[in-house]
């Protein structure tokens, strides 16, 4: 027992100490570095509520959550239509099935630094391979990533490209776990498809919806390597990202504490949107 | 009628299929062709070339940024392996002081966002003096919460008679974990040696953060420098600095997808 005790910490050492330098000390030091100036050269100086009240009169900040906002109303939804019709589409007797999931998969185990810079390329106004498709059939070209009202869009729809094949895979797995008997009943009973879909699949799907609106909103927020490549947060900033802001305010213009500030109200605001759509979803859920 | 859904049905996943798939066709296809016939939508060039290869690899240390990128993804797949194992063990299957805590901590842990510690884990790598050193690219994904939480998920289940035996017979508590619960456990390392060797590998942030040395970057740093920097010059050169990215991981992807799918969706979820 007591040869036990000493294997268990002695084994457990390593990663405590991992955890104490590398998880413990950033998030507390995140919340010191709200109340700092520093600019890694110089000593920290403390600067008391500057960084919190320069924050929220920030314009550019608040641009980048607005920004953010109007990514995540077109990805999430988005990715939800689009991760459910493929998965239905899956969910059948199919010739090569796992062929067609792997295809769909596909982007999702690509870097999204080589997705930034092959759509940069498709999404090019003169030269891109989407314009030149829409020329063929006869539309005018769009100047998707610098026109300050389709590059966000623009972004969002590539996005949901890259990560669809993730999502599919959770339906998917939701899909299994409807039983055969409701299925067979619901038919019985004359219900056209889509009845079906409406009534029995779409309900019994609501924990897989729940966790795709999670996750795709957590992944939104993250949103950075695609303005980075893609436009540099522009045309006229409509798709700077949060953690591009924040990663400028730290590597470009060395502002630690006003870096982190952000990062604490980024954390802040993802925890909120977070848990207020999971309390409307679980309301949804207990109807 | 029915003949008819089956056809549509079939026709709407090619054209899914090929939403996904032409895309990196045409970008590796782009990568042969000369200046002149990168715009067009063929696939096969007419006249095909390595210019674009040759001039990628003059241009920046992509070489260099190969060797770098396999270095650090490995040693982070071995450490999480090995020393997430070693942990794991120890909260799922040993008696001592501080193992709930340690459970707590490790949960509380992937509530975190990475953005709230991502400042302070910088400032701290550099007053380590980090900066440009593989130390920054390594240590702190020495281990990984999530493949940690999974290991010990798995090795709870494992009979408690089979170490209560290999005790009797003498065996430390490390021998037991790699002679015994290793090769039961192949599927669990199988899962979580993916999706730490692939977060690696296509890991751009951090990399940005820390290194600032050409010669220490990942290749998804390099190739975002060199896009973003006109170093590549044209679409075909700058595609072809991807694709160096790229060729290693679709190998794999052909030869494990499933484990790919199982190993990168599951983590997604518990992540």
């Amino acid at each position: 027992m007591r040869a036990e005790q000493r294997s268990g910490s002695l084994l457990a050492a390593p990663y405590t100490a991992f955890l104490l330098l590398f998880a413990a000390y950033p998030i507390v030091f995140a919340l010191v570095l709200v109340f700092l100036q520093w600019d890694l050269v110089t000593a920290p100086s403390f600067a008391g509520f500057d960084n919190v009240r320069l924050l929220a009169n920030d314009g550019r900040f608040w641009r980048a959550v607005g920004n953010t906002f109007v990514f995540l109303s077109i990805h999430v939804p988005l990715q939800i239509v689009t991760a459910l019709a493929l998965a239905l589409a899956l969910n059948r007797q199919l010739v090569l099935r796992s062929f067609w999931r792997a295809a769909f998969f596909l982007p999702v185990v690509i870097s999204g630094a080589v997705v930034a810079i092959l759509w940069s390329n498709l999404y090019a106004t003169d030269v891109g391979l989407i314009n030149k498709l829409l020329v063929r059939v006869g539309l005018a070209p769009v100047p998707w990533l610098t026109d300050p009202l389709t590059a966000m869009p623009a972004i969002a729809a590539m996005v949901t490209w890259k990560n669809v094949g993730f999502y599919v895979i959770i339906y998917l797995a939701g899909l299994q776990y409807i039983p055969r008997s409701c299925q067979e009943a619901i038919e019985i009973e004359g219900a056209s498809s889509w009845q079906r879909f409406r009534h029995l699949t779409l309900p019994m799907l609501l924990p897989q919806t729940i966790l795709v609106i999670t996750l795709s909103t957590i992944n939104g927020f993250q949103l950075f390597i695609e303005p980075y490549v893609m436009t540099g947060g522009g045309p006229l900033r409509r798709t700077y990202s949060v953690v591009l802001y924040l990663y400028t305010n730290a590597f470009s213009y060395q502002k630690m504490g006003y870096a982190a500030t952000i990062g604490v109200a980024l954390a802040l605001i993802i925890g909120a949107v977070v848990l207020i759509q999971r309390r409307v979803m679980g309301k949804a859920e207990a109807l | 009628m029915k003949t008819l859904r089956r056809i549509g049905l079939y026709a709407g996943l090619t054209l899914a299929a090929l939403t996904f798939i032409y895309p990196f066709l045409w970008m590796a296809s782009s990568t042969f062709k000369p200046p002149s016939e990168v715009g067009t939508l063929a696939l096969i060039p007419d006249q095909i070339t390595l210019d674009n290869y040759r001039t990628m690899w003059a241009r920046a240390p992509f070489g260099r940024a190969l060797v770098n990128s396999t270095l650090v993804a490995t040693t982070i797949t071995l450490a999480v392996l090995v020393l997430g194992s070693m942990t794991a063990y120890a909260m799922a299957r040993l008696q001592f002081r501080g193992r709930p805590a340690l459970n707590a901590a490790t949960l509380a842990v992937l509530l975190v966002p990475g953005q709230l510690t991502l400042i302070p884990l910088y400032t701290l790598i550099v007053q380590l003096g980090w900066i440009d050193m593989y130390a920054a690219l390594i240590v702190p994904y020495l281990f990984n919460a999530t493949a940690i939480l999974m290991l010990r998920q798995f090795f709870l289940q494992i009979p408690q008679s089979l170490i209560d035996a290999a005790r009797m017979d003498g065996m430390s508590e490390l021998r037991i974990l790699f002679t015994i619960f290793w090769p039961l456990s192949k599927p669990v390392l199988s899962i979580v040696a993916i999706f730490t060797f692939m977060g690696s590998w296509n890991e751009v942030l951090w990399p940005l953060l820390v290194v600032r040395d050409q010669q220490l970057m990942t290749l998804p740093q390099l190739l975002t420098v060199f896009a973003l920097g006109g170093g590549a010059g044209s679409v075909g050169v700058s595609l072809a600095s991807a694709m160096v990215l790229v060729v290693p991981v679709v190998i794999a992807y052909m030869f494990l997808q499933r484990n790919f799918i199982e190993s990168m969706a599951g983590a997604g979820i518990k992540g």
